[in-house]
């Protein structure tokens, strides 16, 4: 068993199988995070290049110590100090990286596309950590595998509640979650839930009750403001009033529900503290697991890569 | 089954009494099995581990720890394969440090799956010391490692296979020596070779 591309794209583009590979080898590197000494030698000599042209923290973070952990050597580029702000292309910055013969490129970009376009520009392999309203694979890997250490994923409920149109996070975890036979249903307001999205495989609703009625996993999605340029909601408070999720509208989930967020999170808009801060909320877990799951993304495309390397 | 391309070895007695033989000599040498730890290498060194830590439990009434160990994360090889193995856990339920631990693998050859195992050990901590017991030695030492407890020496050719198969991962008791394969006699099924 291996993953058939060399690139991770975007979960639209993997099989099952492949998913289930990530998640199976996340175990091994999980073990690895309890470890005094939380390190291994597996990619000792690779280069990392975290290509980050939109700001982010805590994926970048996540990626990095991930890199850290596997012995890889890593280094940021990110978009306030590159030579994008000096008005120099993508593809002349692509290949100043790939001047550096780096093994690997981790790239978020406001674009949708921008790592695909990458990935047919360089000789690396490449990890999208989020390409605009578009996918942001690794983050739903890493909620997969913190649901399924609780639920198995197979005939589960899934609610995805909140800005489900600029929302990279909702599509990957639809595609992913459909994929693994889960039943999905985003909810929203219509303003804020892209047309056609049934497409990818799941149910939509506008109402929140409805969305977690006998739901097993909530995900709740933040408001992307920054990206809001026109007027998509009347007020916040609307919103929270209408879409938050408090304790009340909880208690129609499944018992023991799976309480997510993949940050950062606005509190008391989407989600109400004592929500977050609940006994079902798996929200750092999540932030944990996420290191665990990159080390495996790394670790298998790294096999692949030499493979077709010496082919 | 043994065919005319393959010998077996060892049988499921001449194991048994292998693993009989070694539980003794751990014992002759530490006098008793408290603080000793039984480490198997995955896949066919964990059942072997099981084994002689039951051994020693019937021979002395104590049962030593046991833990497993997945060596792949350690392998100075992964940048020449093309597939990196899949990864199973690694479980060591006891403390490391300052622990007496025997190594257990099925097979000896290069040695770099020990040396492999013996970084993975140390990274979770710093045993007393390390010692090891392999069921099969069969030479071919490609680094400076030595086994402390043999089941068995095996001299083999370097193009021969020593494949053990144990009952809790293979359904029986057995290994084999499996020789080079001949030359082809007519075409081959698998396609044109290189």
């Amino acid at each position: 068993m291996r993953l058939r591309t060399r690139h991770l794209l975007g979960i639209a583009s993997l099989e099952a199988d492949e998913i289930q590979l990530i998640l199976d080898t996340a175990e091994s590197f999980a073990e690895v995070g309890t470890r005094e000494i939380k390190k291994v030698p597996t990619l000792r000599g690779k280069t990392v290049v975290n290509f980050f042209v939109e700001p982010s923290t805590r994926t970048r973070s996540s990626f990095e110590i991930a890199e850290k952990r596997l012995s890889a050597d890593a280094l940021n580029f990110s978009a306030e100090s590159s030579s994008f702000v000096k008005g120099e292309t993508l593809l002349d910055t692509a290949r100043t990286l790939e001047a550096m013969v780096p093994d690997f490129i981790v790239i978020r970009h406001s674009e949708a596309g921008a790592p695909h376009f990458l990935a047919r520009h360089s000789g690396c392999s490449i990890v999208n950590a989020g390409d605009g309203a578009h996918e942001h694979p690794t983050q739903a890997l890493l909620d997969a595998f913190t649901i399924r250490r609780r639920k198995p994923l197979k005939g589960l409920r899934a609610a995805i509640i909140g800005d489900i149109l600029h929302s990279r996070v909702a599509r990957s975890n639809v595609l992913l979650l459909s994929k693994m036979g889960a039943d999905v249903i985003v909810c929203g307001p219509p303003t804020l839930l892209p047309v056609g999205v049934e497409k990818l495989g799941c149910s939509v609703t506008h109402r929140i009750e409805e969305a977690l009625e006998g739901a097993d996993v909530v995900m709740a999605l933040r408001l992307q403001l920054e990206r809001m340029s026109r007027g998509f909601l009347p007020s916040l408070r609307e919103y929270a009033k209408l879409y938050g999720l408090n304790r009340e509208r909880l208690r129609r989930a499944a018992p023991e529900p799976i309480v997510m967020h993949p940050g950062p999170m606005n509190r008391g808009v989407e989600i109400t503290g004592d929500v977050a801060d609940g006994e079902h909320s798996v929200i750092l877990e999540q932030v944990t697991n996420g290191v665990a799951v990159r080390m495996a993304v790394l670790y298998l495309l790294a096999g692949e890569l030499e493979g077709e390397a010496a082919s | 089954m043994p065919t005319s391309k393959s010998a077996r070895v060892m049988d499921a007695d001449s194991i048994v009494r292998a693993l009989t033989r070694v539980a003794h000599e751990i014992l002759e040498r530490h006098h008793s099995a408290r603080k000793l730890a039984l480490v198997g290498i995955r896949n066919r060194g964990v059942p072997l581990a099981h084994r002689i830590a039951g051994l020693l439990e019937k021979l002395n009434g104590h049962r030593p720890d046991t833990g497993i160990l997945d060596i792949n994360l350690y392998r100075d090889d992964l940048s020449l394969i093309a597939d990196h193995p899949i990864l199973r856990k690694t479980e060591i339920p006891f403390d490391v440090d300052r622990s007496k631990i025997v190594l257990v693998d099925d097979v000896l050859f290069t040695g770099r799956t020990i040396r492999a195992a013996l970084e993975g050990l140390m990274d979770l901590g710093r045993p007393d010391w390390i010692q090891l017991f392999v069921l099969v030695d069969r030479g071919h030492r490609e680094v400076p490692i030595r086994p402390d407890y043999v089941g068995k020496n095996l001299p083999t050719s370097r193009t021969e296979q020593v494949e053990v198969r144990l009952e809790e991962t293979d359904g029986r008791d057995e290994v084999l020596l499996l020789r080079e394969p001949p030359e082809p006699e007519t075409k081959s099924e698998q396609g044109p070779q290189p």
